[in-house]
Order: C-alpha cells, then sequence, then structure tokens
C-alpha cells in the first residue's frame, strides 16, 4: 500500500441528520487521475470538502501520503482545491492571486514572481499578471484557479466540476488541456464531474458514487464495459437493463427466460432458478429477420430517430420492454412496424444484479 | 476599491418630473448654503445680526487660540468615537452576518428599534441610569460593592459612552452589509492555500469589507464633529465641542456671522477629512506581490 497517495476508510458525514456519505472507503495511487462521478447530491462534493479539510468526517479516515490527516486543518494539508466557482480573490489582480500561498510562506519575491510566470505559462495566460479577476473571462478564471492551486505543489489536487461553468466547446478543449496538464505535472488529480463523458475522455480511473456510496471503481473502460451495479450501468452510457430468470446450463453460460418463448444466453454459472438483471449498451445490441448467437428477442419496431451521427432505434419486446438499440448507419433497413430479431454477442452483456427467482 | 472600468455614460435628460425637487433643493440647500457662505464676510451687529461690512476677521479669528483648542479636542473626541464604534461594531457586524437569516433579520431589527424613538430621550435614559441616585449606583450601593456613589455622569466617560451609543448603530449597519455580501468560499480557498483563520481574515475578509468599514467611518466621524448635544447632557459641557462652540456663537453670543464662519471651517475640515482617508484606503489592497 506504500504506494497509495490517498486512502479513504469507511468515511460517514450527515448534515442535519441527513446522511451525505455512508461508508466511502477508496484508494488512489499516486499519479492518477481519480473522477468521482455521480448525479448532484450523491456525496461527491461532500468527499472532496473531506479530503480537503473543509468538513470534519464524522466517522472514518483519511490518509494522505500515509499519513492520518485526522484534526488537521485545510492549511496543513498537503492538498489544494480548485473551486467550483473559482473561488478567485476579487480584491487581487492574477498574479497576486497565484502568488497567495507562496507569500504566505515567505517565498523570496523574485524566487516567487518566477514560479507565478512559470505557472500562468503552464496554464498559457502568459502577460496576465496583472489582470483583474472582474476582467478575465470563464475559461481564463478557471485557469488562474488552477494555477492559484498548483503555486505550493500539492500532493493532490482537487478539482470540483471545474469546467461546469464552460460553454462546451471550451470545455471539451479543457479537458485535454487539463489531462496534459495532470500527465506533465504527474500530480494525482481527484476530479468531480457529473458528465459522464468528461469523466470517461479525462480518467485514468472512476469512482461511480450514488447516494453516498461508492457504486463502482475502476478504469473507464471496466466502468462503461462491465458495470456491477444497475446505477452504474445506466447512469453511464445508454444501457439496456434485460431481466429474467434462469432456466437451462448451456455451455459456457446459462439460458434465461425473458418472456414467453424468449430466452437469450447468458455467460457465466448461475444456478437454475437465479433471478439475473443484465446491462446491454444500446450500440452493443443488433436486431435482423434472424439473429445469431443462439438465441433471439422478438420484437416490432417503434421507431427511428436519427441524432447526428448514429440512429437510434427503439424496439418493443414482446413482453412490452422497449429497448434502445443505437447503430452507426443513419438509415435502417426496416421501418417501423416491422418484426425483427433482436440479439447481441452474450461476452457483451454485463450482469449487474442477481437474486432469488420468483 | 478595484479598477473596473467605468460603464459608458447614460445619456442625460432632464424629466420634468424631477423639477419640482431641483426647485426644493436649491430653495432648502443651496441658498442657505450660500447664504451661510455670504455671512462669514460680514460683521456681527449687535441690533440687526449682520452689518453689510464686508471683512475677512471671522476667518482671522478662527485661528485664536480657544478655537484651535476646540477643534483639537473636537478632532480628538469625533477619532476617539469612530475608532471606538469600529471596534466594538466590527466584530458585532460580522457575527451578525454568519448568523442564520432569521437570527440576523432580529438583530438588526434590534439595533435599529431605538431610532423609533427621539435621541434626546434616549440620552436621558441614560442620566437616569448614571447619575449619582440613578440605577447603576444604587444597585451596586445595594449590592454592597460601593459604599458611596460613584461620579459617572458628567465627565467625558459619559460623553464618550452617548456618543459611542448615539453612532454605533451607523457603524454596525454599514459593516453588516459589507460582511453579508461576503462569499465565504474565497475563506475556504483562503485556508485551503495556507492560511490560518486570522490570516485569512486579513488578507481577505478585511479588504474585502473595507467598503463597508469606510463608509460607516465616514458616517461616525462626521457627524460627532458636530453633535453638541450629547456633550451638553452627558459630560456636562466640561469639553466644547466644535458643534457646542457654533450653537453658543449663535444662540449665546448672537456672533451670526463667526457662528456661520465656524460652521464651514467643520465642513471643510470634514471634507478634508473624508478624501485623505479614501485616498488611504483606496490602496489598502497593497502588499504582497505588486
Amino acid at each position: 500500500m506504500d504506494d497509495m497517495i490517498l486512502q479513504l476508510k469507511d468515511l460517514h458525514k450527515s448534515f442535519d441528520n441527513v446522511k451525505v456519505l455512508k461508508g466511502i472507503t477508496l484508494d488512489v495511487k499516486a499519479g492518477r487521475f481519480l473522477t468521482l462521478l455521480g448525479p448532484s447530491g450523491c456525496g461527491k462534493t461532500t468527499t472532496l470538502r473531506l479530503i480537503a479539510g473543509l468538513d470534519t468526517p464524522d466517522s472514518g479516515s483519511i490518509l494522505i501520503g500515509g499519513k492520518d490527516m485526522k484534526g488537521l486543518p485545510p492549511e496543513k494539508r498537503p492538498v489544494n482545491t480548485v473551486f467550483q466557482n473559482y473561488a478567485l480573490f476579487p480584491h487581487m489582480n492574477v498574479q497576486k492571486n497565484i502568488a497567495y500561498s507562496l507569500v504566505l510562506r515567505h517565498t523570496d519575491k523574485e524566487e516567487a514572481l518566477k514560479k507565478v510566470n512559470e505557472l500562468l505559462s503552464i496554464v498559457q495566460l502568459e502577460g496576465y499578471n496583472k489582470r483583474m479577476p472582474a476582467q478575465l473571462s470563464g475559461g481564463q478564471r478557471q485557469r488562474v484557479a488552477i494555477a492559484r492551486a498548483l503555486a505550493c505543489d500539492p500532493q493532490i489536487l482537487l478539482l470540483d466540476e471545474p469546467l461546469g461553468a464552460l460553454d462546451l466547446q471550451l470545455r471539451r478543449q479543457m479537458q485535454v488541456e487539463l489531462k496534459a496538464l495532470q500527465k506533465k505535472l504527474g500530480i494525482t488529480f481527484i476530479y468531480i464531474t457529473h458528465d459522464q463523458e468528461e469523466a470517461l475522455n479525462m480518467s485514468d480511473r472512476i469512482a461511480v458514487m450514488n447516494d453516498g456510496c461508492i457504486e463502482q471503481f475502476g478504469s473507464p473502460e471496466n466502468i462503461y464495459e462491465h458495470p456491477t451495479t444497475r446505477f452504474a450501468a445506466q447512469f453511464i452510457g445508454q444501457s439496456n437493463i434485460i431481466e429474467g430468470d434462469v432456466v437451462e446450463k448451456v455451455a459456457g453460460g446459462v439460458r434465461v427466460q425473458i418472456c414467453e418463448n424468449n430466452t437469450i444466453i447468458v455467460k457465466g454459472e448461475y444456478e437454475i432458478g437465479e433471478h439475473l438483471a443484465l446491462s446491454v449498451r444500446a450500440e452493443r445490441i443488433d436486431y435482423a429477420d434472424k439473429a445469431d448467437f443462439g438465441f433471439a428477442l422478438n420484437g416490432t419496431i417503434k421507431m427511428h430517430s436519427y441524432i447526428g451521427g448514429v440512429l437510434r432505434t427503439t424496439i418493443t419486446l414482446q413482453n412490452g420492454q422497449e429497448v434502445l438499440i443505437t447503430g452507426a448507419n443513419p438509415v435502417s433497413r426496416y421501418p417501423a412496424g416491422c418484426a425483427v430479431q433482436v440479439f447481441w454477442d452474450p461476452a457483451v452483456a454485463a450482469v449487474v444484479e442477481r437474486g432469488q427467482g420468483k | 476599491m478595484t479598477a473596473v472600468p467605468e460603464t459608458k455614460k447614460t445619456e442625460r435628460r432632464i424629466s420634468p418630473a424631477v423639477i419640482p425637487m431641483y426647485i426644493v433643493t436649491v430653495l432648502f440647500v443651496a441658498l442657505p448654503m450660500v447664504y451661510v457662505i455670504g455671512i462669514t464676510f460680514l460683521m456681527k451687529d449687535e441690533v440687526f445680526g449682520i452689518t453689510n461690512q464686508v471683512t475677512l476677521k471671522n476667518y482671522a479669528d478662527l485661528f485664536s487660540a480657544v478655537n484651535l483648542k476646540v477643534f483639537a479636542d473636537s478632532f480628538v473626541v469625533a477619532i476617539s468615537t469612530t475608532v471606538l464604534t469600529l471596534l466594538i461594531g466590527y466584530p458585532f457586524a460580522y457575527f451578525t452576518a454568519r448568523f442564520s437569516q432569521k437570527t440576523r433579520s432580529f438583530i438588526i431589527l434590534l439595533i435599529m428599534a431605538p431610532f423609533w424613538i427621539n435621541s434626546l430621550l434616549r440620552l436621558n435614559g441614560w442620566i437616569i441610569l448614571l447619575k449619582a441616585n440613578g440605577a447603576i449606583n444604587e444597585g451596586l450601593l445595594a449590592l454592597g460593592i460601593i459604599s458611596e456613589p460613584l461620579k459617572i455622569l458628567y465627565n467625558n466617560g459619559a460623553m464618550m459612552l452617548g456618543m459611542v451609543y448615539a453612532l454605533l448603530p451607523f457603524m454596525i449597519t454599514s459593516i453588516y452589509n459589507s460582511v453579508e455580501k461576503m462569499d465565504w468560499t474565497l475563506i475556504e480557498a483562503a485556508r485551503d492555500l495556507g492560511s490560518k483563520p486570522f490570516s485569512a481574515f486579513l488578507r481577505v475578509t478585511l479588504p474585502l469589507t473595507m467598503p463597508g468599514v469606510v463608509a460607516g467611518c465616514v458616517l461616525v466621524f462626521v457627524p460627532s464633529m458636530g453633535l453638541f448635544f450629547i456633550s451638553d447632557l452627558l459630560g456636562g459641557s466640561k469639553v466644547l465641542l466644535l458643534g457646542n462652540l457654533i450653537k453658543n456663537e449663535f444662540y449665546q453670543a448672537r456672533n451670526w456671522p463667526m457662528g456661520a464662519t465656524l460652521s464651514i471651517a467643520m465642513l471643510a475640515f470634514t471634507f478634508v477629512f473624508i478624501i485623505i482617508y479614501k485616498k488611504v484606503t483606496d490602496d489598502k489592497t497593497a502588499g504582497g506581490l505588486k
């Protein structure tokens, strides 16, 4: 566990008797870009504030570089935060904002100035030293906030939805820049967002959070391709949740009954009678007159809609459930109302829930 | 305080609706002012108040030893009042602004409530409390803490108490207004960047609430130069303040030109003070890397 820069152990936190965090445990390796991904109110900002020392946990512990942070105020922790609203000091120019922590440490004036200019060049704002925050655009303020947080060489940089206020174009650009910056500096980034695309795009590791718990922790590929919980499957990407009971064991897997006369093949070992919920990504499902992969679900095409780049098709299954399918082809050979068979490669379906059958 | 570029000038066109306001202002503010300035150049007359003899004698008389002492005393009293109200008012306003919205409104209501009562009546209340057989002395005597009544009324202490009491709400409300507008994540950012709580206060909260402090100081300093009835009522007229001097010239000496000259001098004095103060606080944000 020596290379763990950050360890969270069973963190609990309540505000006014509302449980916000219900046992957060997380280990982060040094140099990683970790994203806490979840809907608003899931406790991700609270987690960040606990790490920064801006709030104290009710129970559980936080270790940074192996050192317990218990009782340490924010100013004594080797982490810095980029706040959601940037929190630049409005009465100080860019240079004074960035040099804030350097002045506190009585850094030599010339050295501090050198550092400020270095940081400004890292965030591509050379020559903006004397500008006041009010004279900067949103993207520029964001960069100043990052430069300011990096000024005293934190071991971990905490970023609380830093791109939330920017427009889409700038967001995309900043995503690339932030990722490049993190690679270059080699500092651990803990990044908060509710935007799945942002998370998948930038992170080495993603922790999917919901309702005060971590639902799944893994690499972006892992999270996307192999969701382990229903929430993780539905929050990220377009997922179809397909449920049924195991009726028969077959080679390499089991047969699961979805509705009358319709079964699917699921890989893995399960007991007969078990109830399974599967997540199948919309782009991994296919449909045709005749199915492959040894199973098929009968359905009727309800509608097609072209959403730019992909064609989204809704198919109603025999049991009334609707599945969403996306395909690269802008036109479909099958018009709405046409009966088709729906199928997928059993290897791409992930079991997100298992329980006793009815 | 920050160099915000000036917004473009809005077109100025006088609406007929404001003309009555201009007339009132000219009649009741500008004309009396011109009259006051005018008579400073005239001589006093025992019968008619003023003569039409033009002179600069009144301005020369300003610099008599007596007048200079009154100016100096008034200045000291005004500065002390300002400093005291600031020292009490800042923490008061700061902590009030950090309460919940409901508590805040209630506290501000309590501060404003005394304004519904005439200030002379309120000061008379203090006399009842402070006098030799007043509530405080009676109480202390009854408790056996003192054996004879303390002389706490009609001295400088009582006068300062009255000044601070009368002017504190102005300080509190102006500071409160700027503390209330503070974005507290800035303090979290300061802490995050390595400031201890007090350093965060000095470097972030104080400069950002400076406009409220300046406003409060001006609102307290300016009237405290001219308040005469507090010195009369609670101070026992022991200290002659500028306000008392002006009052005496008008009512007792019946020297209107001299009273007017003193008034103008006081106006000029406070004006200069405000300008200096503004200049000083404008540079307050300096420090650290420039």
